[in-house]
């Protein structure tokens, strides 16, 4: 097949409140080979989770196209088949693992809702197949039976993972996937995820406001800055030799160990401040 | 820092919290219990037939043979009470499950599709909320007469926007949550995680108002009976007890019409507490 | 006053309704004047508590043991009207959310100006107001007069958290507790607001505690470091120090775990198992359960021991050589 994995053509969205429009994406462009992975990374306003939320259906986008396997995917589908077929082209991992999970659901049960509404399993299939998918994310059967308040943060955005991966989709949307995390709960997760692309070859499109995450699972990185691709090549390479002032700056933030920081802390940066799209 | 949020709160008895709102629980209930159980068990443990008149004993005071004492014709009020629990139940019980189920079908709809649809609900809403219920039951008995029927329905239309509206809230910030939005990922359908994903989310909170409509039901249906407009003597109602025990009170014998009222009193603070305590720990266990 | 303007020693403290084990566990904590001390931990490691401890701002059900020091004044057994008078004198605080610390429907100039208010006295007033717009020219927002007037959404959560630093500094306090002051805030605004608060602690010659998750950002702003795991602090040490030569288990394994933009490797080596919860009280080292360098027969039954140099401490029985250099790629990027 010559199609790529995930092909975003031109993407945009623009919001309007009381008769001002504010763009939050202006046209993003991305491709992604199969079984590849790409980091979108910017600060709030950037507009990279209006383009998490345009990839996986949550929002319809004013112009572009999203294509996976070189099959257009409707913005807004409508009927089963359609939407049954949407999700199992994209999902999405959200930031925070305390409000992605319903409330109600013991987790287990909430892997067994994705997993029967996309395959025609029986009941006992569809309980290996669940048990499969959490031992996948390094969870088992004691945890599988408990509400989402009983397990930690780190547990809570596996289960997302598992739920995610349920589907079976070709892509894996992470928005700000590990952000809420401890640190040593964050890299568990993060290996995890890069076990998990080596293992079913799914793709990743990892939205995170912190460069050095992104360069653990990124072969590819996209630097967005109010609504727009500022810059965009093999991360090791734009860490490396960053182009855009705008990188550079991303990277002079970045804390280091026995060194102030060189951002002049004087006077706040009027005018970097970008206004957050919507409301 | 979250778990010291927890217990920074500060309280308003130097009870524990979990005490003082388990004694609020255990009072509530006790009283319901009571009232539920006078509503099933009436004719066993009602001492006399609530009708029979015994116009030799008439505003007697409490005695070991008629506890509560008896009323203008000679009726045990105790008896009277305890039969009156059942219509003062079936009134609001009625309201309460009528424009529960009026009103979530009005919040879901307004609140899930947004837009015009919940643009145009909210106005009707709104003007709806401008109508006392007990106006719009009197309204009522006048075009459909007397008794239980009209009133109940006037009311339970009265009562529906308060349903609606908050039903409407629950749900619009209910579907901006991420769980909700993981529903719709997965390839479930609207209505399916409308109806079978968020309804039983925010059904709790909407129990614990329900249970505090009850008590104002009671109270709006009470004070209709008062009026003489609702459930029509000889029936046994809390509400018309308290009307016809007037000229008792002025003759100075007070307890057939202060039996009653402290049961209508009684009543609906219990049920209030125990929805205030519901939906408080609804809120604490969201939190 | 020439001792440490904050000084906690052996600090315990209980909350027997949420927490089966201590919250803190014999802290013992120094910030000297014109000094900035990091407080470095996961959630749960009781840093926040730690900081609130000081100002004496504890839950009425907490059992707390210990001695408190802040400018001299015990914070623990002083009069309330004693330790009131030190929260508007001597100590203030920056926390994580600016958004949740201001009233948004009051005006920037009168949160700041709030405590002369309550005196009453036009004089007060007067020059309290004077004072805010010195700070808030000083906390580098362009045009103070204008933003006196504003409403907190009107200003964005960088600017809103310099107008806390300035309402913090209303007071002249000479300690600055710092709970996570950026980590609600973007990565390029964090930098300004970091070098901000290391501008103003030097000028003002401030003790500054400073809490954060992150390990990098606590070396790069602070003089010396605590590491806090389940309510003790497991190593103290200089920041540079610290970050070359991590002699806790924990310690390392957190380095090991956090992301570098300039480190080596595609795999991050990651602590195994999930911070320790309120819940749990395990005997022995509480760090047992995800230690790589864990001695059954020693760590799972004894307390750990507090192997100390002079310079540096750490609470292990079995700590890693002092010459193990770590890391040492990451410290060349000091330009």
């Amino acid at each position: 097949m010559s199609a790529p994995l995930l092909e975003v053509q031109h993407l945009r969205k623009t919001y309007r409140t009381h008769g001002s429009t504010v763009t939050a994406v202006a046209g993003v462009d991305l491709t992604l080979p199969e079984g590849g992975s790409v980091g979108i990374v910017g600060e709030s306003g950037s507009g990279k989770s209006t383009t998490a939320r345009m990839l996986v259906g949550l929002e319809a986008p004013d112009a572009g196209r999203v294509l996976v396997h070189g099959q257009e995917q409707v913005a807004q589908p409508r009927g089963r088949r359609e939407r049954l077929a949407r999700a199992r082209a994209l999902q999405i991992v959200f930031q925070d693992p305390y409000l992605s999970l319903d409330p109600r659901v013991p987790v287990g049960a909430a892997v067994d809702q994705a997993v029967r509404l996309h395959t025609r399993l029986t009941r006992s299939e569809r309980r290996s197949r669940v048990l499969e998918l959490l031992t996948q994310v390094g969870l088992g059967e004691r945890e599988a039976a408990l509400l989402p308040r009983r397990l930690s943060g780190g547990q809570r955005q596996r289960v997302a993972i598992a739920r995610a991966l349920a589907v079976e989709p070709d892509v894996l949307v992470l928005d700000e996937a590990v952000s809420a995390l401890d640190v040593s709960v964050q890299a568990q997760v993060l290996n995890l995820l890069a076990d998990i692309r080596e293992q079913t070859g799914v793709g990743l499109v990892f939205i995170s406001h912190d460069l050095a995450v992104v360069r653990y699972l990124c072969a590819e990185t996209l630097v967005m800055r109010a609504g727009e691709v500022v810059e965009r090549g093999a991360t090791d390479r734009l860490l490396r030799e960053p182009e855009h002032p705008y990188t550079r700056l991303l990277l002079s933030a970045v804390p280091r160990p026995g060194r102030r920081s060189e951002v002049d802390g004087g006077t706040a940066l009027s005018g970097r401040g970008v206004p957050a799209p919507g409301r | 820092m979250s778990a010291l949020g927890a217990v920074v709160r500060p309280g308003r008895l130097s009870l524990p919290r979990s005490l003082r709102s388990d004694a609020v629980l255990l009072a509530a209930g006790v009283v319901l219990v009571a009232f539920v159980a006078a509503c099933l068990f009436a004719p066993w443990l009602a001492p006399y037939d609530p009708d029979a008149t015994d116009l030799g004993n008439v505003l007697a005071p409490s005695s070991p043979e008629h506890w509560l004492g008896t009323d203008q014709v000679g009726r045990d009020t105790l008896s009277r009470l305890l039969y009156g629990a059942r219509t003062s139940l079936v009134g609001p019980l009625l309201v309460v499950v009528t424009s529960t189920v009026l009103g979530v079908l009005v919040g879901m709809v307004a609140g899930w599709r947004g837009g015009w649809l919940d643009a145009t609900l909210s106005r009707v809403l709104d003007i709806a909320f401008a109508f006392p219920a007990l106006l719009l039951a009197i309204l009522a008995v006048s075009l459909f007469g007397k008794g239980l029927a009209a009133p109940v329905m006037a009311m339970s239309i009265a009562y529906t926007p308060f349903v609606a509206r908050q039903v409407r809230g629950l749900v619009r910030s209910a579907r901006s949550r991420p769980y909700v939005s993981a529903y719709a990922v997965q390839g479930f359908g609207p209505v399916d995680v409308a109806l079978r994903r968020v309804l039983p989310n925010i059904a709790p909170v909407v129990l614990a108002q329900a249970t505090v409509l009850f008590g104002y039901a009671l109270l709006d249906l009470a004070a209709l009976s008062f009026l003489g407009l609702g459930v029509q003597p000889p029936t046994s109602d809390w509400g018309a007890m308290i009307n016809e025990s007037r000229g008792a009170v002025l003759l100075g014998q007070p307890l057939t019409a202060v039996v009653p009222s402290v049961a209508v009193i009684v009543t609906v603070v219990a049920f209030n507490l125990l929805g205030e305590e519901l939906g408080d720990r609804i809120a604490r266990r969201d939190a | 006053m020439s001792g440490p303007l904050l000084e906690m020693s052996d600090v315990w403290l209980r909350l027997p309704e949420v927490a089966r084990r201590p919250v803190l566990a014999g802290v013992d904590l120094q910030v000297g004047a014109g000094e900035i001390v990091g407080l470095v931990g996961e959630s749960g490691s009781g840093k926040s508590v730690t900081a609130r401890a000081a100002l004496g701002l504890l839950p009425p059900t907490a059992e707390v043991e210990g001695r408190v020091t802040v400018d001299g004044v015990d914070v623990l057994s002083a009069p309330a009207a004693d330790v009131r008078r030190l929260r508007a004198e001597s100590v203030a605080m920056v926390f994580q959310d600016p958004r949740a610390g201001i009233n948004p429907m009051r005006r920037i100039g009168d949160h700041l100006t709030e405590s002369a208010r309550l005196t009453g006295r036009r004089r007060d007033l007067d020059a309290a107001r004077a004072r805010a717009l010195e700070l808030l020219d000083a906390v580098g927002l362009p045009d103070p007069r204008r933003h006196l007037r504003q409403y907190p959404h009107e200003l964005s959560g960088g600017m809103l958290q310099r107008v806390m630093i300035a309402g913090a500094l209303m007071g002249s306090p000479r300690l600055l507790l710092c709970d996570e002051p950026t980590t609600a805030l973007d990565v390029t605004t964090q930098a300004e607001i970091v070098a901000l608060l290391g501008r103003l602690q030097r000028e003002r010659g401030m003790g500054m505690l400073f809490i954060t998750h992150d390990l990098d950002l606590a070396a790069s702003v602070c003089d010396r470091i605590h590491v806090m795991y389940a309510g003790r602090v497991v190593e103290q040490a200089p920041a540079l120090g610290l970050f070359e030569q991590p002699r806790h288990p924990y310690t390392a394994g957190l380095l090991a775990s956090t992301p570098a933009i300039d480190g080596g490797g595609t795999r991050l080596r990651a602590i195994p198992g999930v911070p320790l919860s309120l819940l749990e009280d395990p005997s022995g080292c509480v760090f047992a359960a995800r230690c790589d360098r864990v001695l059954d027969e020693v760590c799972r039954v004894l307390a750990p021991p507090v192997v100390a140099d002079g310079v540096r401490s750490v609470r292990c029985a079995r700590p890693l050589e002092a010459r193990t250099p770590r890391h040492a790629l990451r410290t060349e990027c000091v330009s």
